[in-house]
């Protein structure tokens, strides 16, 4: 992640960036699915809510008075201006502060996902069921966004986004810096997501994984774990989805419904779904494949992607780390044995020499 | 917003939506149907449901293209002749798919849904290499073409009165098929207690391979039936699956009866509320009730009294 702003053009740097706020998302679903086994099928809604939010106040910035005094009212976004809103509506009042969007960015997909996870585990929905239902929250989000076009833009989302309280995000300096902070935050959440996994709460998740009920006799309330770990993936995600919005400088429909949400899952079960590091990885490999396969063969991809999806299911269900693991790692340590196996004449010699 | 109507006009809005609601209710049931068998029934989440659906969409547009083509006189009743081919083609399909793949991953349900949708992309790939990516629509038979007045405001579609007739057929078909033969018997057993069921010697791969394909096959007959009311397109499959899947869950997952009531209420309450709302606030607010339900409610309607 630091070697490849000194080795790569800004344009492709960008890129990585974007590929680097998926893995947010992957990394929630590395401790949703992987240790809590709970698949949700619907992290695009947090990926989305958090980068609408982010994308409410830079479009707010944007369209500014003196900005936009073509318009019939002036002061309000452009979209709002097309669909003959006169006013703010009240939901996009507070998003003119920027210290309410930070929060709002965090709390907005929290609350939602708090809602709906108290809801389904309460009453101890999981599984198969829980997935089915999040999809549905996918589906419904994506069509109340293009619905509402005055509200939220329609099918294109909030775009032209320039500026973040005056410093104009679209300059080669500014996404370097962004890309820098990107990491930085990616690597926040790693730490976050490792201390989880490390601590008591990773240990219960995994056991609620495999004997969820035993867990429940043992006296703890499955429930409220289930809850945390998924609001702590809703916040990883929108997170992502607002240092996405950053970089790439708009958000629409497109990256809160059904399929991208199970892409999302792809990235995670390629990189290994027990695998912290490996979810950013698998990412970062599943994006650029994807990218190089379409710019030379664009009718060729979906059959790859979906080969790829069959394939490590089929035969690595824990993806690269899994093969890692299973393969190179032992490999690699019998032939560090190997070497040290031949090494002692050698170092005994090394070591009889410094003694006398 | 019932105030700018009459009361004769409200009854025949009424009337009219609600009979698309039951030519939507005859989609959704078709739909539902093969996927409350493979999911319900064998705990397979198939993703690639709609993908079968549309392969039978585009069996029956080849067909059309034949007759219309070699045999003009015979046109009128190349419906039946593509029913039939549809079911074949994705019976064989569902077979081959559950030999590949399913078969290995039926401990892993999640998984299934992975690589069904991975599946399902490769399908719909497949579909725009060979067909285009622009939606096709087939030319129906001049007899279900037009429409039955039924009162000076009401009309009835013919296409509409053929799919739920079909959609009748069907259904009976897998009542008896999945609770009065033999066959079904075993596919009960095996999916209650699969060691017991292969223990008084069923076959319990040849079961499921048999009721998985019987799932896909009905989907290929959703889709045949589905040509008559819209056209198809490589991606049309993908908008289906959604709706296809809360029908399921929200009538209980195990119960074929619930799949029907649940395709019932949710299609009235879609197209009573689509001529009153736009239609994607009407889609919107249908699925947030079911989903609202469904978190009171996660059996779904009708659930099968069985103890975990």
């Amino acid at each position: 992640m630091i070697v490849l702003p000194l080795s790569m053009d800004i344009f492709r740097l960008n890129l990585i960036g974007k590929y680097l706020s998926y893995a947010f998302v992957a990394i929630g679903l590395v401790l949703c699915w992987g240790y809590g086994g709970i698949l949700s099928l619907g992290q695009g809604v947090f990926f989305g809510l958090g980068g609408y939010c982010m994308a409410m106040f830079l479009k707010l910035e944007a369209s500014a008075p003196e900005n936009t005094a073509i318009q019939s009212t002036p002061g309000i976004p452009d979209f709002m201006d097309w669909n003959q809103l006169t006013a703010l509506p009240w939901f996009w009042e507070p998003f003119n502060s920027l210290s309410f969007t930070m929060i709002a960015i965090i709390l907005v997909p929290v609350i939602f996902a708090f809602i709906v996870s108290v809801a389904m585990f309460k009453r101890r929905v999981g599984g198969v069921y829980f997935a089915i239902i999040t999809q549905a929250i996918a589906a419904i989000l994506t069509i109340l966004i293009i619905g509402q076009q005055g509200y939220t833009g329609g099918v294109n989302g909030i775009t032209d986004l320039r500026t973040l309280k005056g410093w104009d995000i679209r300059t080669d300096e500014a996404k370097y810096i962004l890309y820098f902070l990107c990491c930085f935050m990616l690597f926040g959440c790693l730490l976050i997501a490792q201390f989880v996994r490390k601590s008591k709460l990773g240990r219960l998740l995994v056991a609620m994984r495999d004997k969820e009920d035993r867990v429940r006799f043992s006296g703890y309330d499955v429930s409220n774990f289930k809850i945390f770990v998924f609001c702590l993936a809703a916040a990883f995600s929108a997170i992502g989805g607002a240092m996405f919005t950053l970089q790439v400088g708009f958000m629409s429909p497109t990256f809160v419904g059904i399929v991208p949400s199970i892409e999302m899952v792809i990235f995670c079960a390629v990189g290994g779904r027990l695998s912290i590091l490996g979810a950013v990885y698998g990412t970062l490999l599943v994006n650029l494949a994807k990218t190089t396969f379409s710019e030379s063969f664009p009718e060729l991809w979906l059959f790859g992607l979906g080969a790829l999806f069959i394939g490590v299911v089929l035969a690595f269900p824990d993806g690269l780390a899994g093969i890692y693991k299973t393969w190179i790692e032992p490999r690699v340590s019998r032939w560090l044995v190997t070497i040290r196996a031949m090494r002692p004449p050698l170092s005994s010699s090394t070591t009889a020499d410094t003694r006398s | 917003m019932f105030a700018e109507y009459t009361a004769s006009e409200l009854t025949s809005i009424f009337a009219m939506q609600g009979f698309a609601g039951l030519i939507l209710f005859s989609v959704f049931v078709l739909m539902a149907l093969g996927l409350a068998i493979i999911f319900g029934q064998m705990g397979v989440i198939n993703m690639a449901h709609g993908e079968f659906m549309i392969l039978g969409a585009y069996i029956t547009y080849l067909t059309s293209n034949v007759f219309s083509e070699y045999v003009p006189t015979l046109f009128s009743g190349y419906f039946f002749l593509a029913m039939l081919l549809a079911f074949l083609a994705t019976f064989l399909l569902g077979a081959l798919v559950e030999w590949a793949m399913i078969r290995h991953l039926y401990k892993r349900p999640l998984d299934t849904l992975l690589a069904t949708w991975g599946l399902s992309l490769i399908l719909q790939q497949l579909y725009r290499t060979v067909f285009g990516a622009r939606e096709v629509g087939v030319t129906l038979p001049d007899w279900l073409m037009g429409s039955y007045p039924l009162t000076e405001m009401i009309e009835i579609p013919i296409n509409g009165i053929f799919v739920m007739v079909l959609t009748l057929i069907i259904s009976l078909g897998v009542y008896f098929m999945m609770f009065r033969s033999r066959w079904g018997c075993q596919v009960r057993a095996v999916v209650q207690n699969r060691e017991m069921a292969s223990a008084v010697g069923i076959n319990t791969e040849k079961v499921d391979r048999i009721t998985f394909a019987l799932g896909c096959g009905i989907a290929g007959i959703a889709g045949s039936a589905f040509t008559m009311v819209g056209s198809t397109g490589p991606t049309s499959g993908q908008l289906y699956i959604v709706d296809t899947f809360l029908v399921v869950v929200f009538g209980g997952a195990q119960s074929l009866l619930g799949t029907i009531a649940s395709a019932f209420t949710i299609s009235q309450a879609q197209s009573t509320m689509e001529f009153f709302l736009s239609g994607s606030m009407a889609k919107v607010l249908t699925l947030l009730v079911v989903v609202g339900i469904l978190m009171l409610r996660p059996q779904g309607l009708f659930a099968l009294k069985i103890r975990h």
